[in-house]
């Protein structure tokens, strides 16, 4: 946010793409943790996550932003049942 | 309702009068459920809708909570958006006006004014639109049939206005007014267009070229600034009222004010009280005034924002003051005009006796005697110097 006298109006944020710019890492107390010997790229996780905090590169899943991650564990519970790659561990430790 | 009209006089009851505006208006979005007294504006507003003579999209909801939600979206995507409602409709939409005023979105609203439950009655009171006082809606208050016609149009102006951009309610007594025949005026349809122009949004949420987010988040480092914004924007709306006021009285005859003062100049004990219930202590002035007695009456129009400056100039000089209110704050201290007058008055040089009287709650009649009975007790007040009652029901 620029100036104060110049606030947009009505809390409008007058340009697309600025939830980029606002860290909500810090929000998290279980941060998830990915085995990538488990994890069969499904990409269930990338679909899931409330957050578009799941990286992919080349359509395979390579980790987390955690910048944006807020822990929330949404990917860790929908990773297929068979697979269970990912773990929440405490963000604490 | 097809309208018919003679030597440019037209009979219409208050509601078809609001629905036939809304008509002229001809509004992008009409979001509404249907509640007592307020139901036949959204009836006759729908058959306009259904013969074509709008181009609105009417969205029926199933809630006077979604109804106001559907306008805030709608309003967001940049539309002229319009409703109405009236008593628990408007408690139910309770939560949703603070974001519409929040979010700056110029809507308007027709609130039929009714009594809140319990216990349940479909009647007049302004416990409806007093209750929702602070949710940063402008609230202009109409006397007539009339008023509550040309209201509509100003609503719109001034809600539109790029230095205010805040919902408006027009408000008028239900049954008295919203279902009583009056004779009036219509407006054509031409310079309806012409004195509410264009609505052109700065920002909208179906412009794609320029993608916004409306209704974020914000936390202690930015929330109080938009507060203040609002708040400064709701203080300029006073001025850009009147000017409306002025604007509709140039172009169609009928001026109107932040408030209508009837035979105060050189008035010893005046009346405060709003709505059609001035109408009957205008009768109460012209029946003391035969008898030499110097009595007046004013009618707040524009509640808020609070004309609290003009208010106490209009009322300086005079000795003794009644303010009635038609809803209780129910505070053992009076309704909340009383209240608002009375503080309004504090910085005058020589402040005039002040008391509170609450009529009319639930649509109980207010006669002429009613008020030729607040006379009396101005009057005594005059006399003795003294207040016996600072607030009371009367009409019980
Ligand atoms: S924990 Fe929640 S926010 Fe973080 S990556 Fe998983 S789903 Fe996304
Ligand atoms: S849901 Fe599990 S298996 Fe699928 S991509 Fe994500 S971590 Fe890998």
């Amino acid at each position: 946010m620029e100036k104060k006298n110049n606030f947009p109006l009505g809390g409008v944020i007058p340009k697309g793409g600025t939830a980029h710019d606002y860290s909500t890492g810090g929000w998290r107390k279980l941060r998830p943790v990915v085995d990538k010997d488990k994890c069969t790229n499904c990409l269930i996780c990338w679909v899931m996550c409330p957050d578009s905090a799941v990286i992919t590169e080349d359509g395979k899943m390579v980790g987390f932003d955690l910048e944006h991650c807020k822990g929330c564990g949404i990917c860790a519970v929908e990773c297929p049942d068979k697979v269970k790659a990912i773990k929440m561990e405490q963000e604490a430790e | 309702m097809a309208i018919t009209m003679t030597k440019g006089q037209v009979g219409l009851t208050g509601n078809s009068a609001v629905a036939y505006a809304m008509k002229q208006i001809n509004p992008d979005v009409c979001a509404a459920y249907p509640i007592t007294p307020s139901t036949a504006i959204i009836e006759d507003f729908s058959g306009y809708v259904a013969d074509g003579a709008v181009e609105t999209e009417l969205i029926t909801v199933e809630s006077e909570h979604s109804a106001m939600s559907a306008c805030i979206g709608a309003s967001a995507a940049g539309a002229r958006v319009m409703t109405a409602t009236s008593s628990q409709g408007l408690a139910l939409m309770w939560e949703m006006l603070y974001i519409a005023s929040g979010m700056r979105l110029p809507i308007v609203l027709a609130n039929v004014n009714r009594a809140l439950s319990a216990p349940i009655n479909i009647h007049c009171d302004h416990s409806d639109s007093m209750g929702a006082r602070d949710a940063g809606w402008i609230q202009i208050y109409s006397e007539t049939v009339q008023e509550a016609y040309d209201n509509m149009f100003q609503a719109v102006r001034i809600a539109e206005n790029s230095n205010v951009l805040l919902p408006v309610m027009v408000c008028f007594d239900g049954f008295i007014t919203s279902h009583a025949i009056e004779n009036i005026s219509l407006v054509d349809d031409a310079e309806v267009k012409d004195f509410v122009g264009e609505y052109n949004p700065a920002t909208m949420l179906l412009n794609t070229d320029n993608p916004v987010t409306y209704g974020a988040m914000t936390l202690p480092d930015t929330y109080i600034e938009f507060k203040h914004q609002q708040s400064q924007a709701m203080s300029r709306s006073k001025d850009i009222a009147l000017e409306a006021g002025k604007e509709f009285g140039k172009r169609f005859g009928r001026e109107y004010g932040l408030f209508d003062s009837y035979r105060l100049e050189d008035a010893e004990v005046a009346i405060v009280i709003m709505n059609s219930a001035a109408g009957t202590t205008k009768v109460a002035v012209d029946e003391l005034r035969k008898q030499g007695k110097k009595v007046g009456v004013l009618r707040p129009r524009l509640f808020r924002p609070f004309p609290f400056r003009e208010i106490a100039n209009a009322l300086k000089g005079i000795k003794a003051i009644a303010i009635l209110d038609r809803v209780d704050s129910m505070n053992d201290f009076g309704g909340p005009l009383f209240n608002e007058v009375r503080s309004a008055l504090y910085d005058l040089e020589t402040r005039p006796k002040v008391f509170g009287r609450i009529y009319g709650l639930g649509g109980r009649d207010y006669k002429v005697k009613d008020a030729l009975g607040v006379f009396d007790e101005l009057y005594k007040v005059v006399e003795t110097g003294k207040i016996d009652t600072l607030t009371k029901y009367i009409t019980l």
